[in-house]
């Protein structure tokens, strides 16, 4: 089962989008979400190092050190953008402030929890970073994700394995088969599937119940 | 006449004792004191408590500082990263203690300090293990815990620009953690690009006040920073 590649998932993400949202991208498949927002729609990037406004990779010869997102890559910011500092930064997250968040994910249960940090309660030197403040801040909370693990297990499951990032916070979740909603109560519902699968085949690699709308 | 701008680095590092509670600007190398780091290993004190975003990449700068057997304990959101050789060495050794802290919790409990504000509530980390033994209370229907004031005795910043009463400005993503480190801390070295006089800076612009700073000290970064 192939669907989407990375590039495929962030540009369905990406059409989702509406002009006027603040949206902070996580780290991996996210950051290329913003690749394919049109920039004549004008949705507002924010990066929790403290940039409102931050536009795309710059050329090679044209680097500002200074300028870097949250995966510390070098980056421009669009006319209309500014800088604050951490804690600003970060009351715009748990302020909520932001329309939206999109994280990558090891795991999305059913009921919306997410786990993304840690792959065990022993690993004890995980890396957080600002994830739980996302999580518990955002508005909306999307994932993109591959729908299984490398070695094919499902990342959509009844109840995470993994330490929680934040519980029942997932809104929707964009894999390489399809775009799922989570409905309180109710579980994965299907808001589409990629071109040529169908909903038995997506379920067979899923750990939960999927329904339809 | 108030000068707060020192002609050396063993000035600026002056009457760090051991023991202490260094807070170190920057996310990843953006922002970070680079040059302070150099001074504050070359200036003796262990015992350390440091808190940064990143436990230190290479084996230069704070990653040095830790090899050296200086730093006691490291407060950080993301320890592991590209090149967190010498924090992962330690950390498996268990030589070095590690409190690992959401990253706006992080930057909020320094603003607290600053601030006067001993506690507060939070929604970050609600129903996961790094809410496991913190106090927790119900406001408008949700959960919350309870975060602590997280003070230094010591900060380390980098900006900009600085003038003798050590007001300071920030470059574009540069300003990062360094501001709220630069209230929270009871002696604040921040190292600049460039000194100004005092009033050149637009008073607008002004990003942290020098009631924040105790020391200035000019340092060249390269070409690259320039």
């Amino acid at each position: 089962m192939q669907g989407f590649d990375r590039k495929g998932m962030a540009a369905r993400l990406a059409q989702d989008i509406p002009e006027g949202w603040i949206v902070n991208l996580g780290i991996g498949i996210p950051t290329m979400v913003g690749d394919y927002v049109p920039l004549d729609r004008e949705v507002i990037f924010h990066s929790e190092n403290g940039i409102l406004g931050m536009g795309p990779a710059p050329a090679a010869d044209k680097v500002d050190p200074w300028l870097v997102n949250a995966g510390k890559q070098p980056v421009t910011l669009r006319p209309g953008g500014s800088y604050c500092h951490h804690a600003d930064s970060f009351a715009m997250i748990r302020g909520g402030h932001i329309d939206l968040c999109v994280l990558g994910a090891f795991e999305v249960a059913a009921n919306g929890d997410i786990a993304n940090w840690a792959t065990s309660e022993n690993d004890t030197a995980p890396a957080v970073g600002g994830a739980m403040d996302l999580g518990a801040g955002a508005k909306r909370l999307w994932v993109i994700m591959e729908h299984t693990t490398k070695d094919g297990r499902p990342k959509l499951v009844e109840q995470c394995g993994y330490p929680l990032t934040t519980p029942a916070a997932v809104k929707r979740v964009y894999t390489n088969l399809g775009v799922f909603e989570v409905v309180p109560g109710k579980g994965f519902v299907v808001v589409d599937l990629a071109p040529g699968l169908t909903l038995e085949q997506v379920q067979s690699v899923t750990g939960a119940p999927l329904h339809t709308q | 006449m108030i000068n707060k701008i020192v002609q050396s680095m063993a000035d600026a590092m002056a009457g760090i004792k051991d023991g202490s509670t260094v807070l170190i600007g920057g996310f990843g190398a953006v922002g970070q004191p680079d040059q302070l780091i150099e001074a504050l290993i070359e200036q003796g004190a262990k015992d350390l408590t440091c808190v940064a975003n990143n436990a230190g990449t290479g084996r230069v700068g704070l990653a040095r500082l830790m090899e050296l057997g200086r730093v006691r304990k490291i407060i950080c959101s993301f320890p592991r990263s590209a090149g967190s050789v010498v924090f992962e060495e330690l950390y498996r050794a268990g030589k070095i203690e590690l409190e690992i802290v959401p990253q706006g919790t992080m930057a909020e409990r320094m603003r607290a300090a600053g601030a006067g504000v001993p506690a507060f509530f939070t929604a970050t980390s609600v129903g996961t293990i790094l809410a496991h033994g913190k106090e927790e209370r119900e406001f408008n229907g949700r959960r919350y815990v309870m975060e602590h004031a997280l003070k230094g005795d010591v900060a380390l910043v980098e900006a900009w620009e600085g003038d003798r009463w050590g007001n300071l400005t920030y470059r574009s993503s540069g300003r990062n953690f360094n501001p709220v480190m630069a209230m929270a801390a009871d002696l604040t070295i921040a190292q600049v690009s460039h000194i100004r006089e005092l009033g050149e800076l637009v008073p607008e612009n002004v990003h942290t006040p020098g009631i924040f700073v105790n020391r200035v000290i000019h340092v060249d970064r390269g070409p690259a920073w320039a």
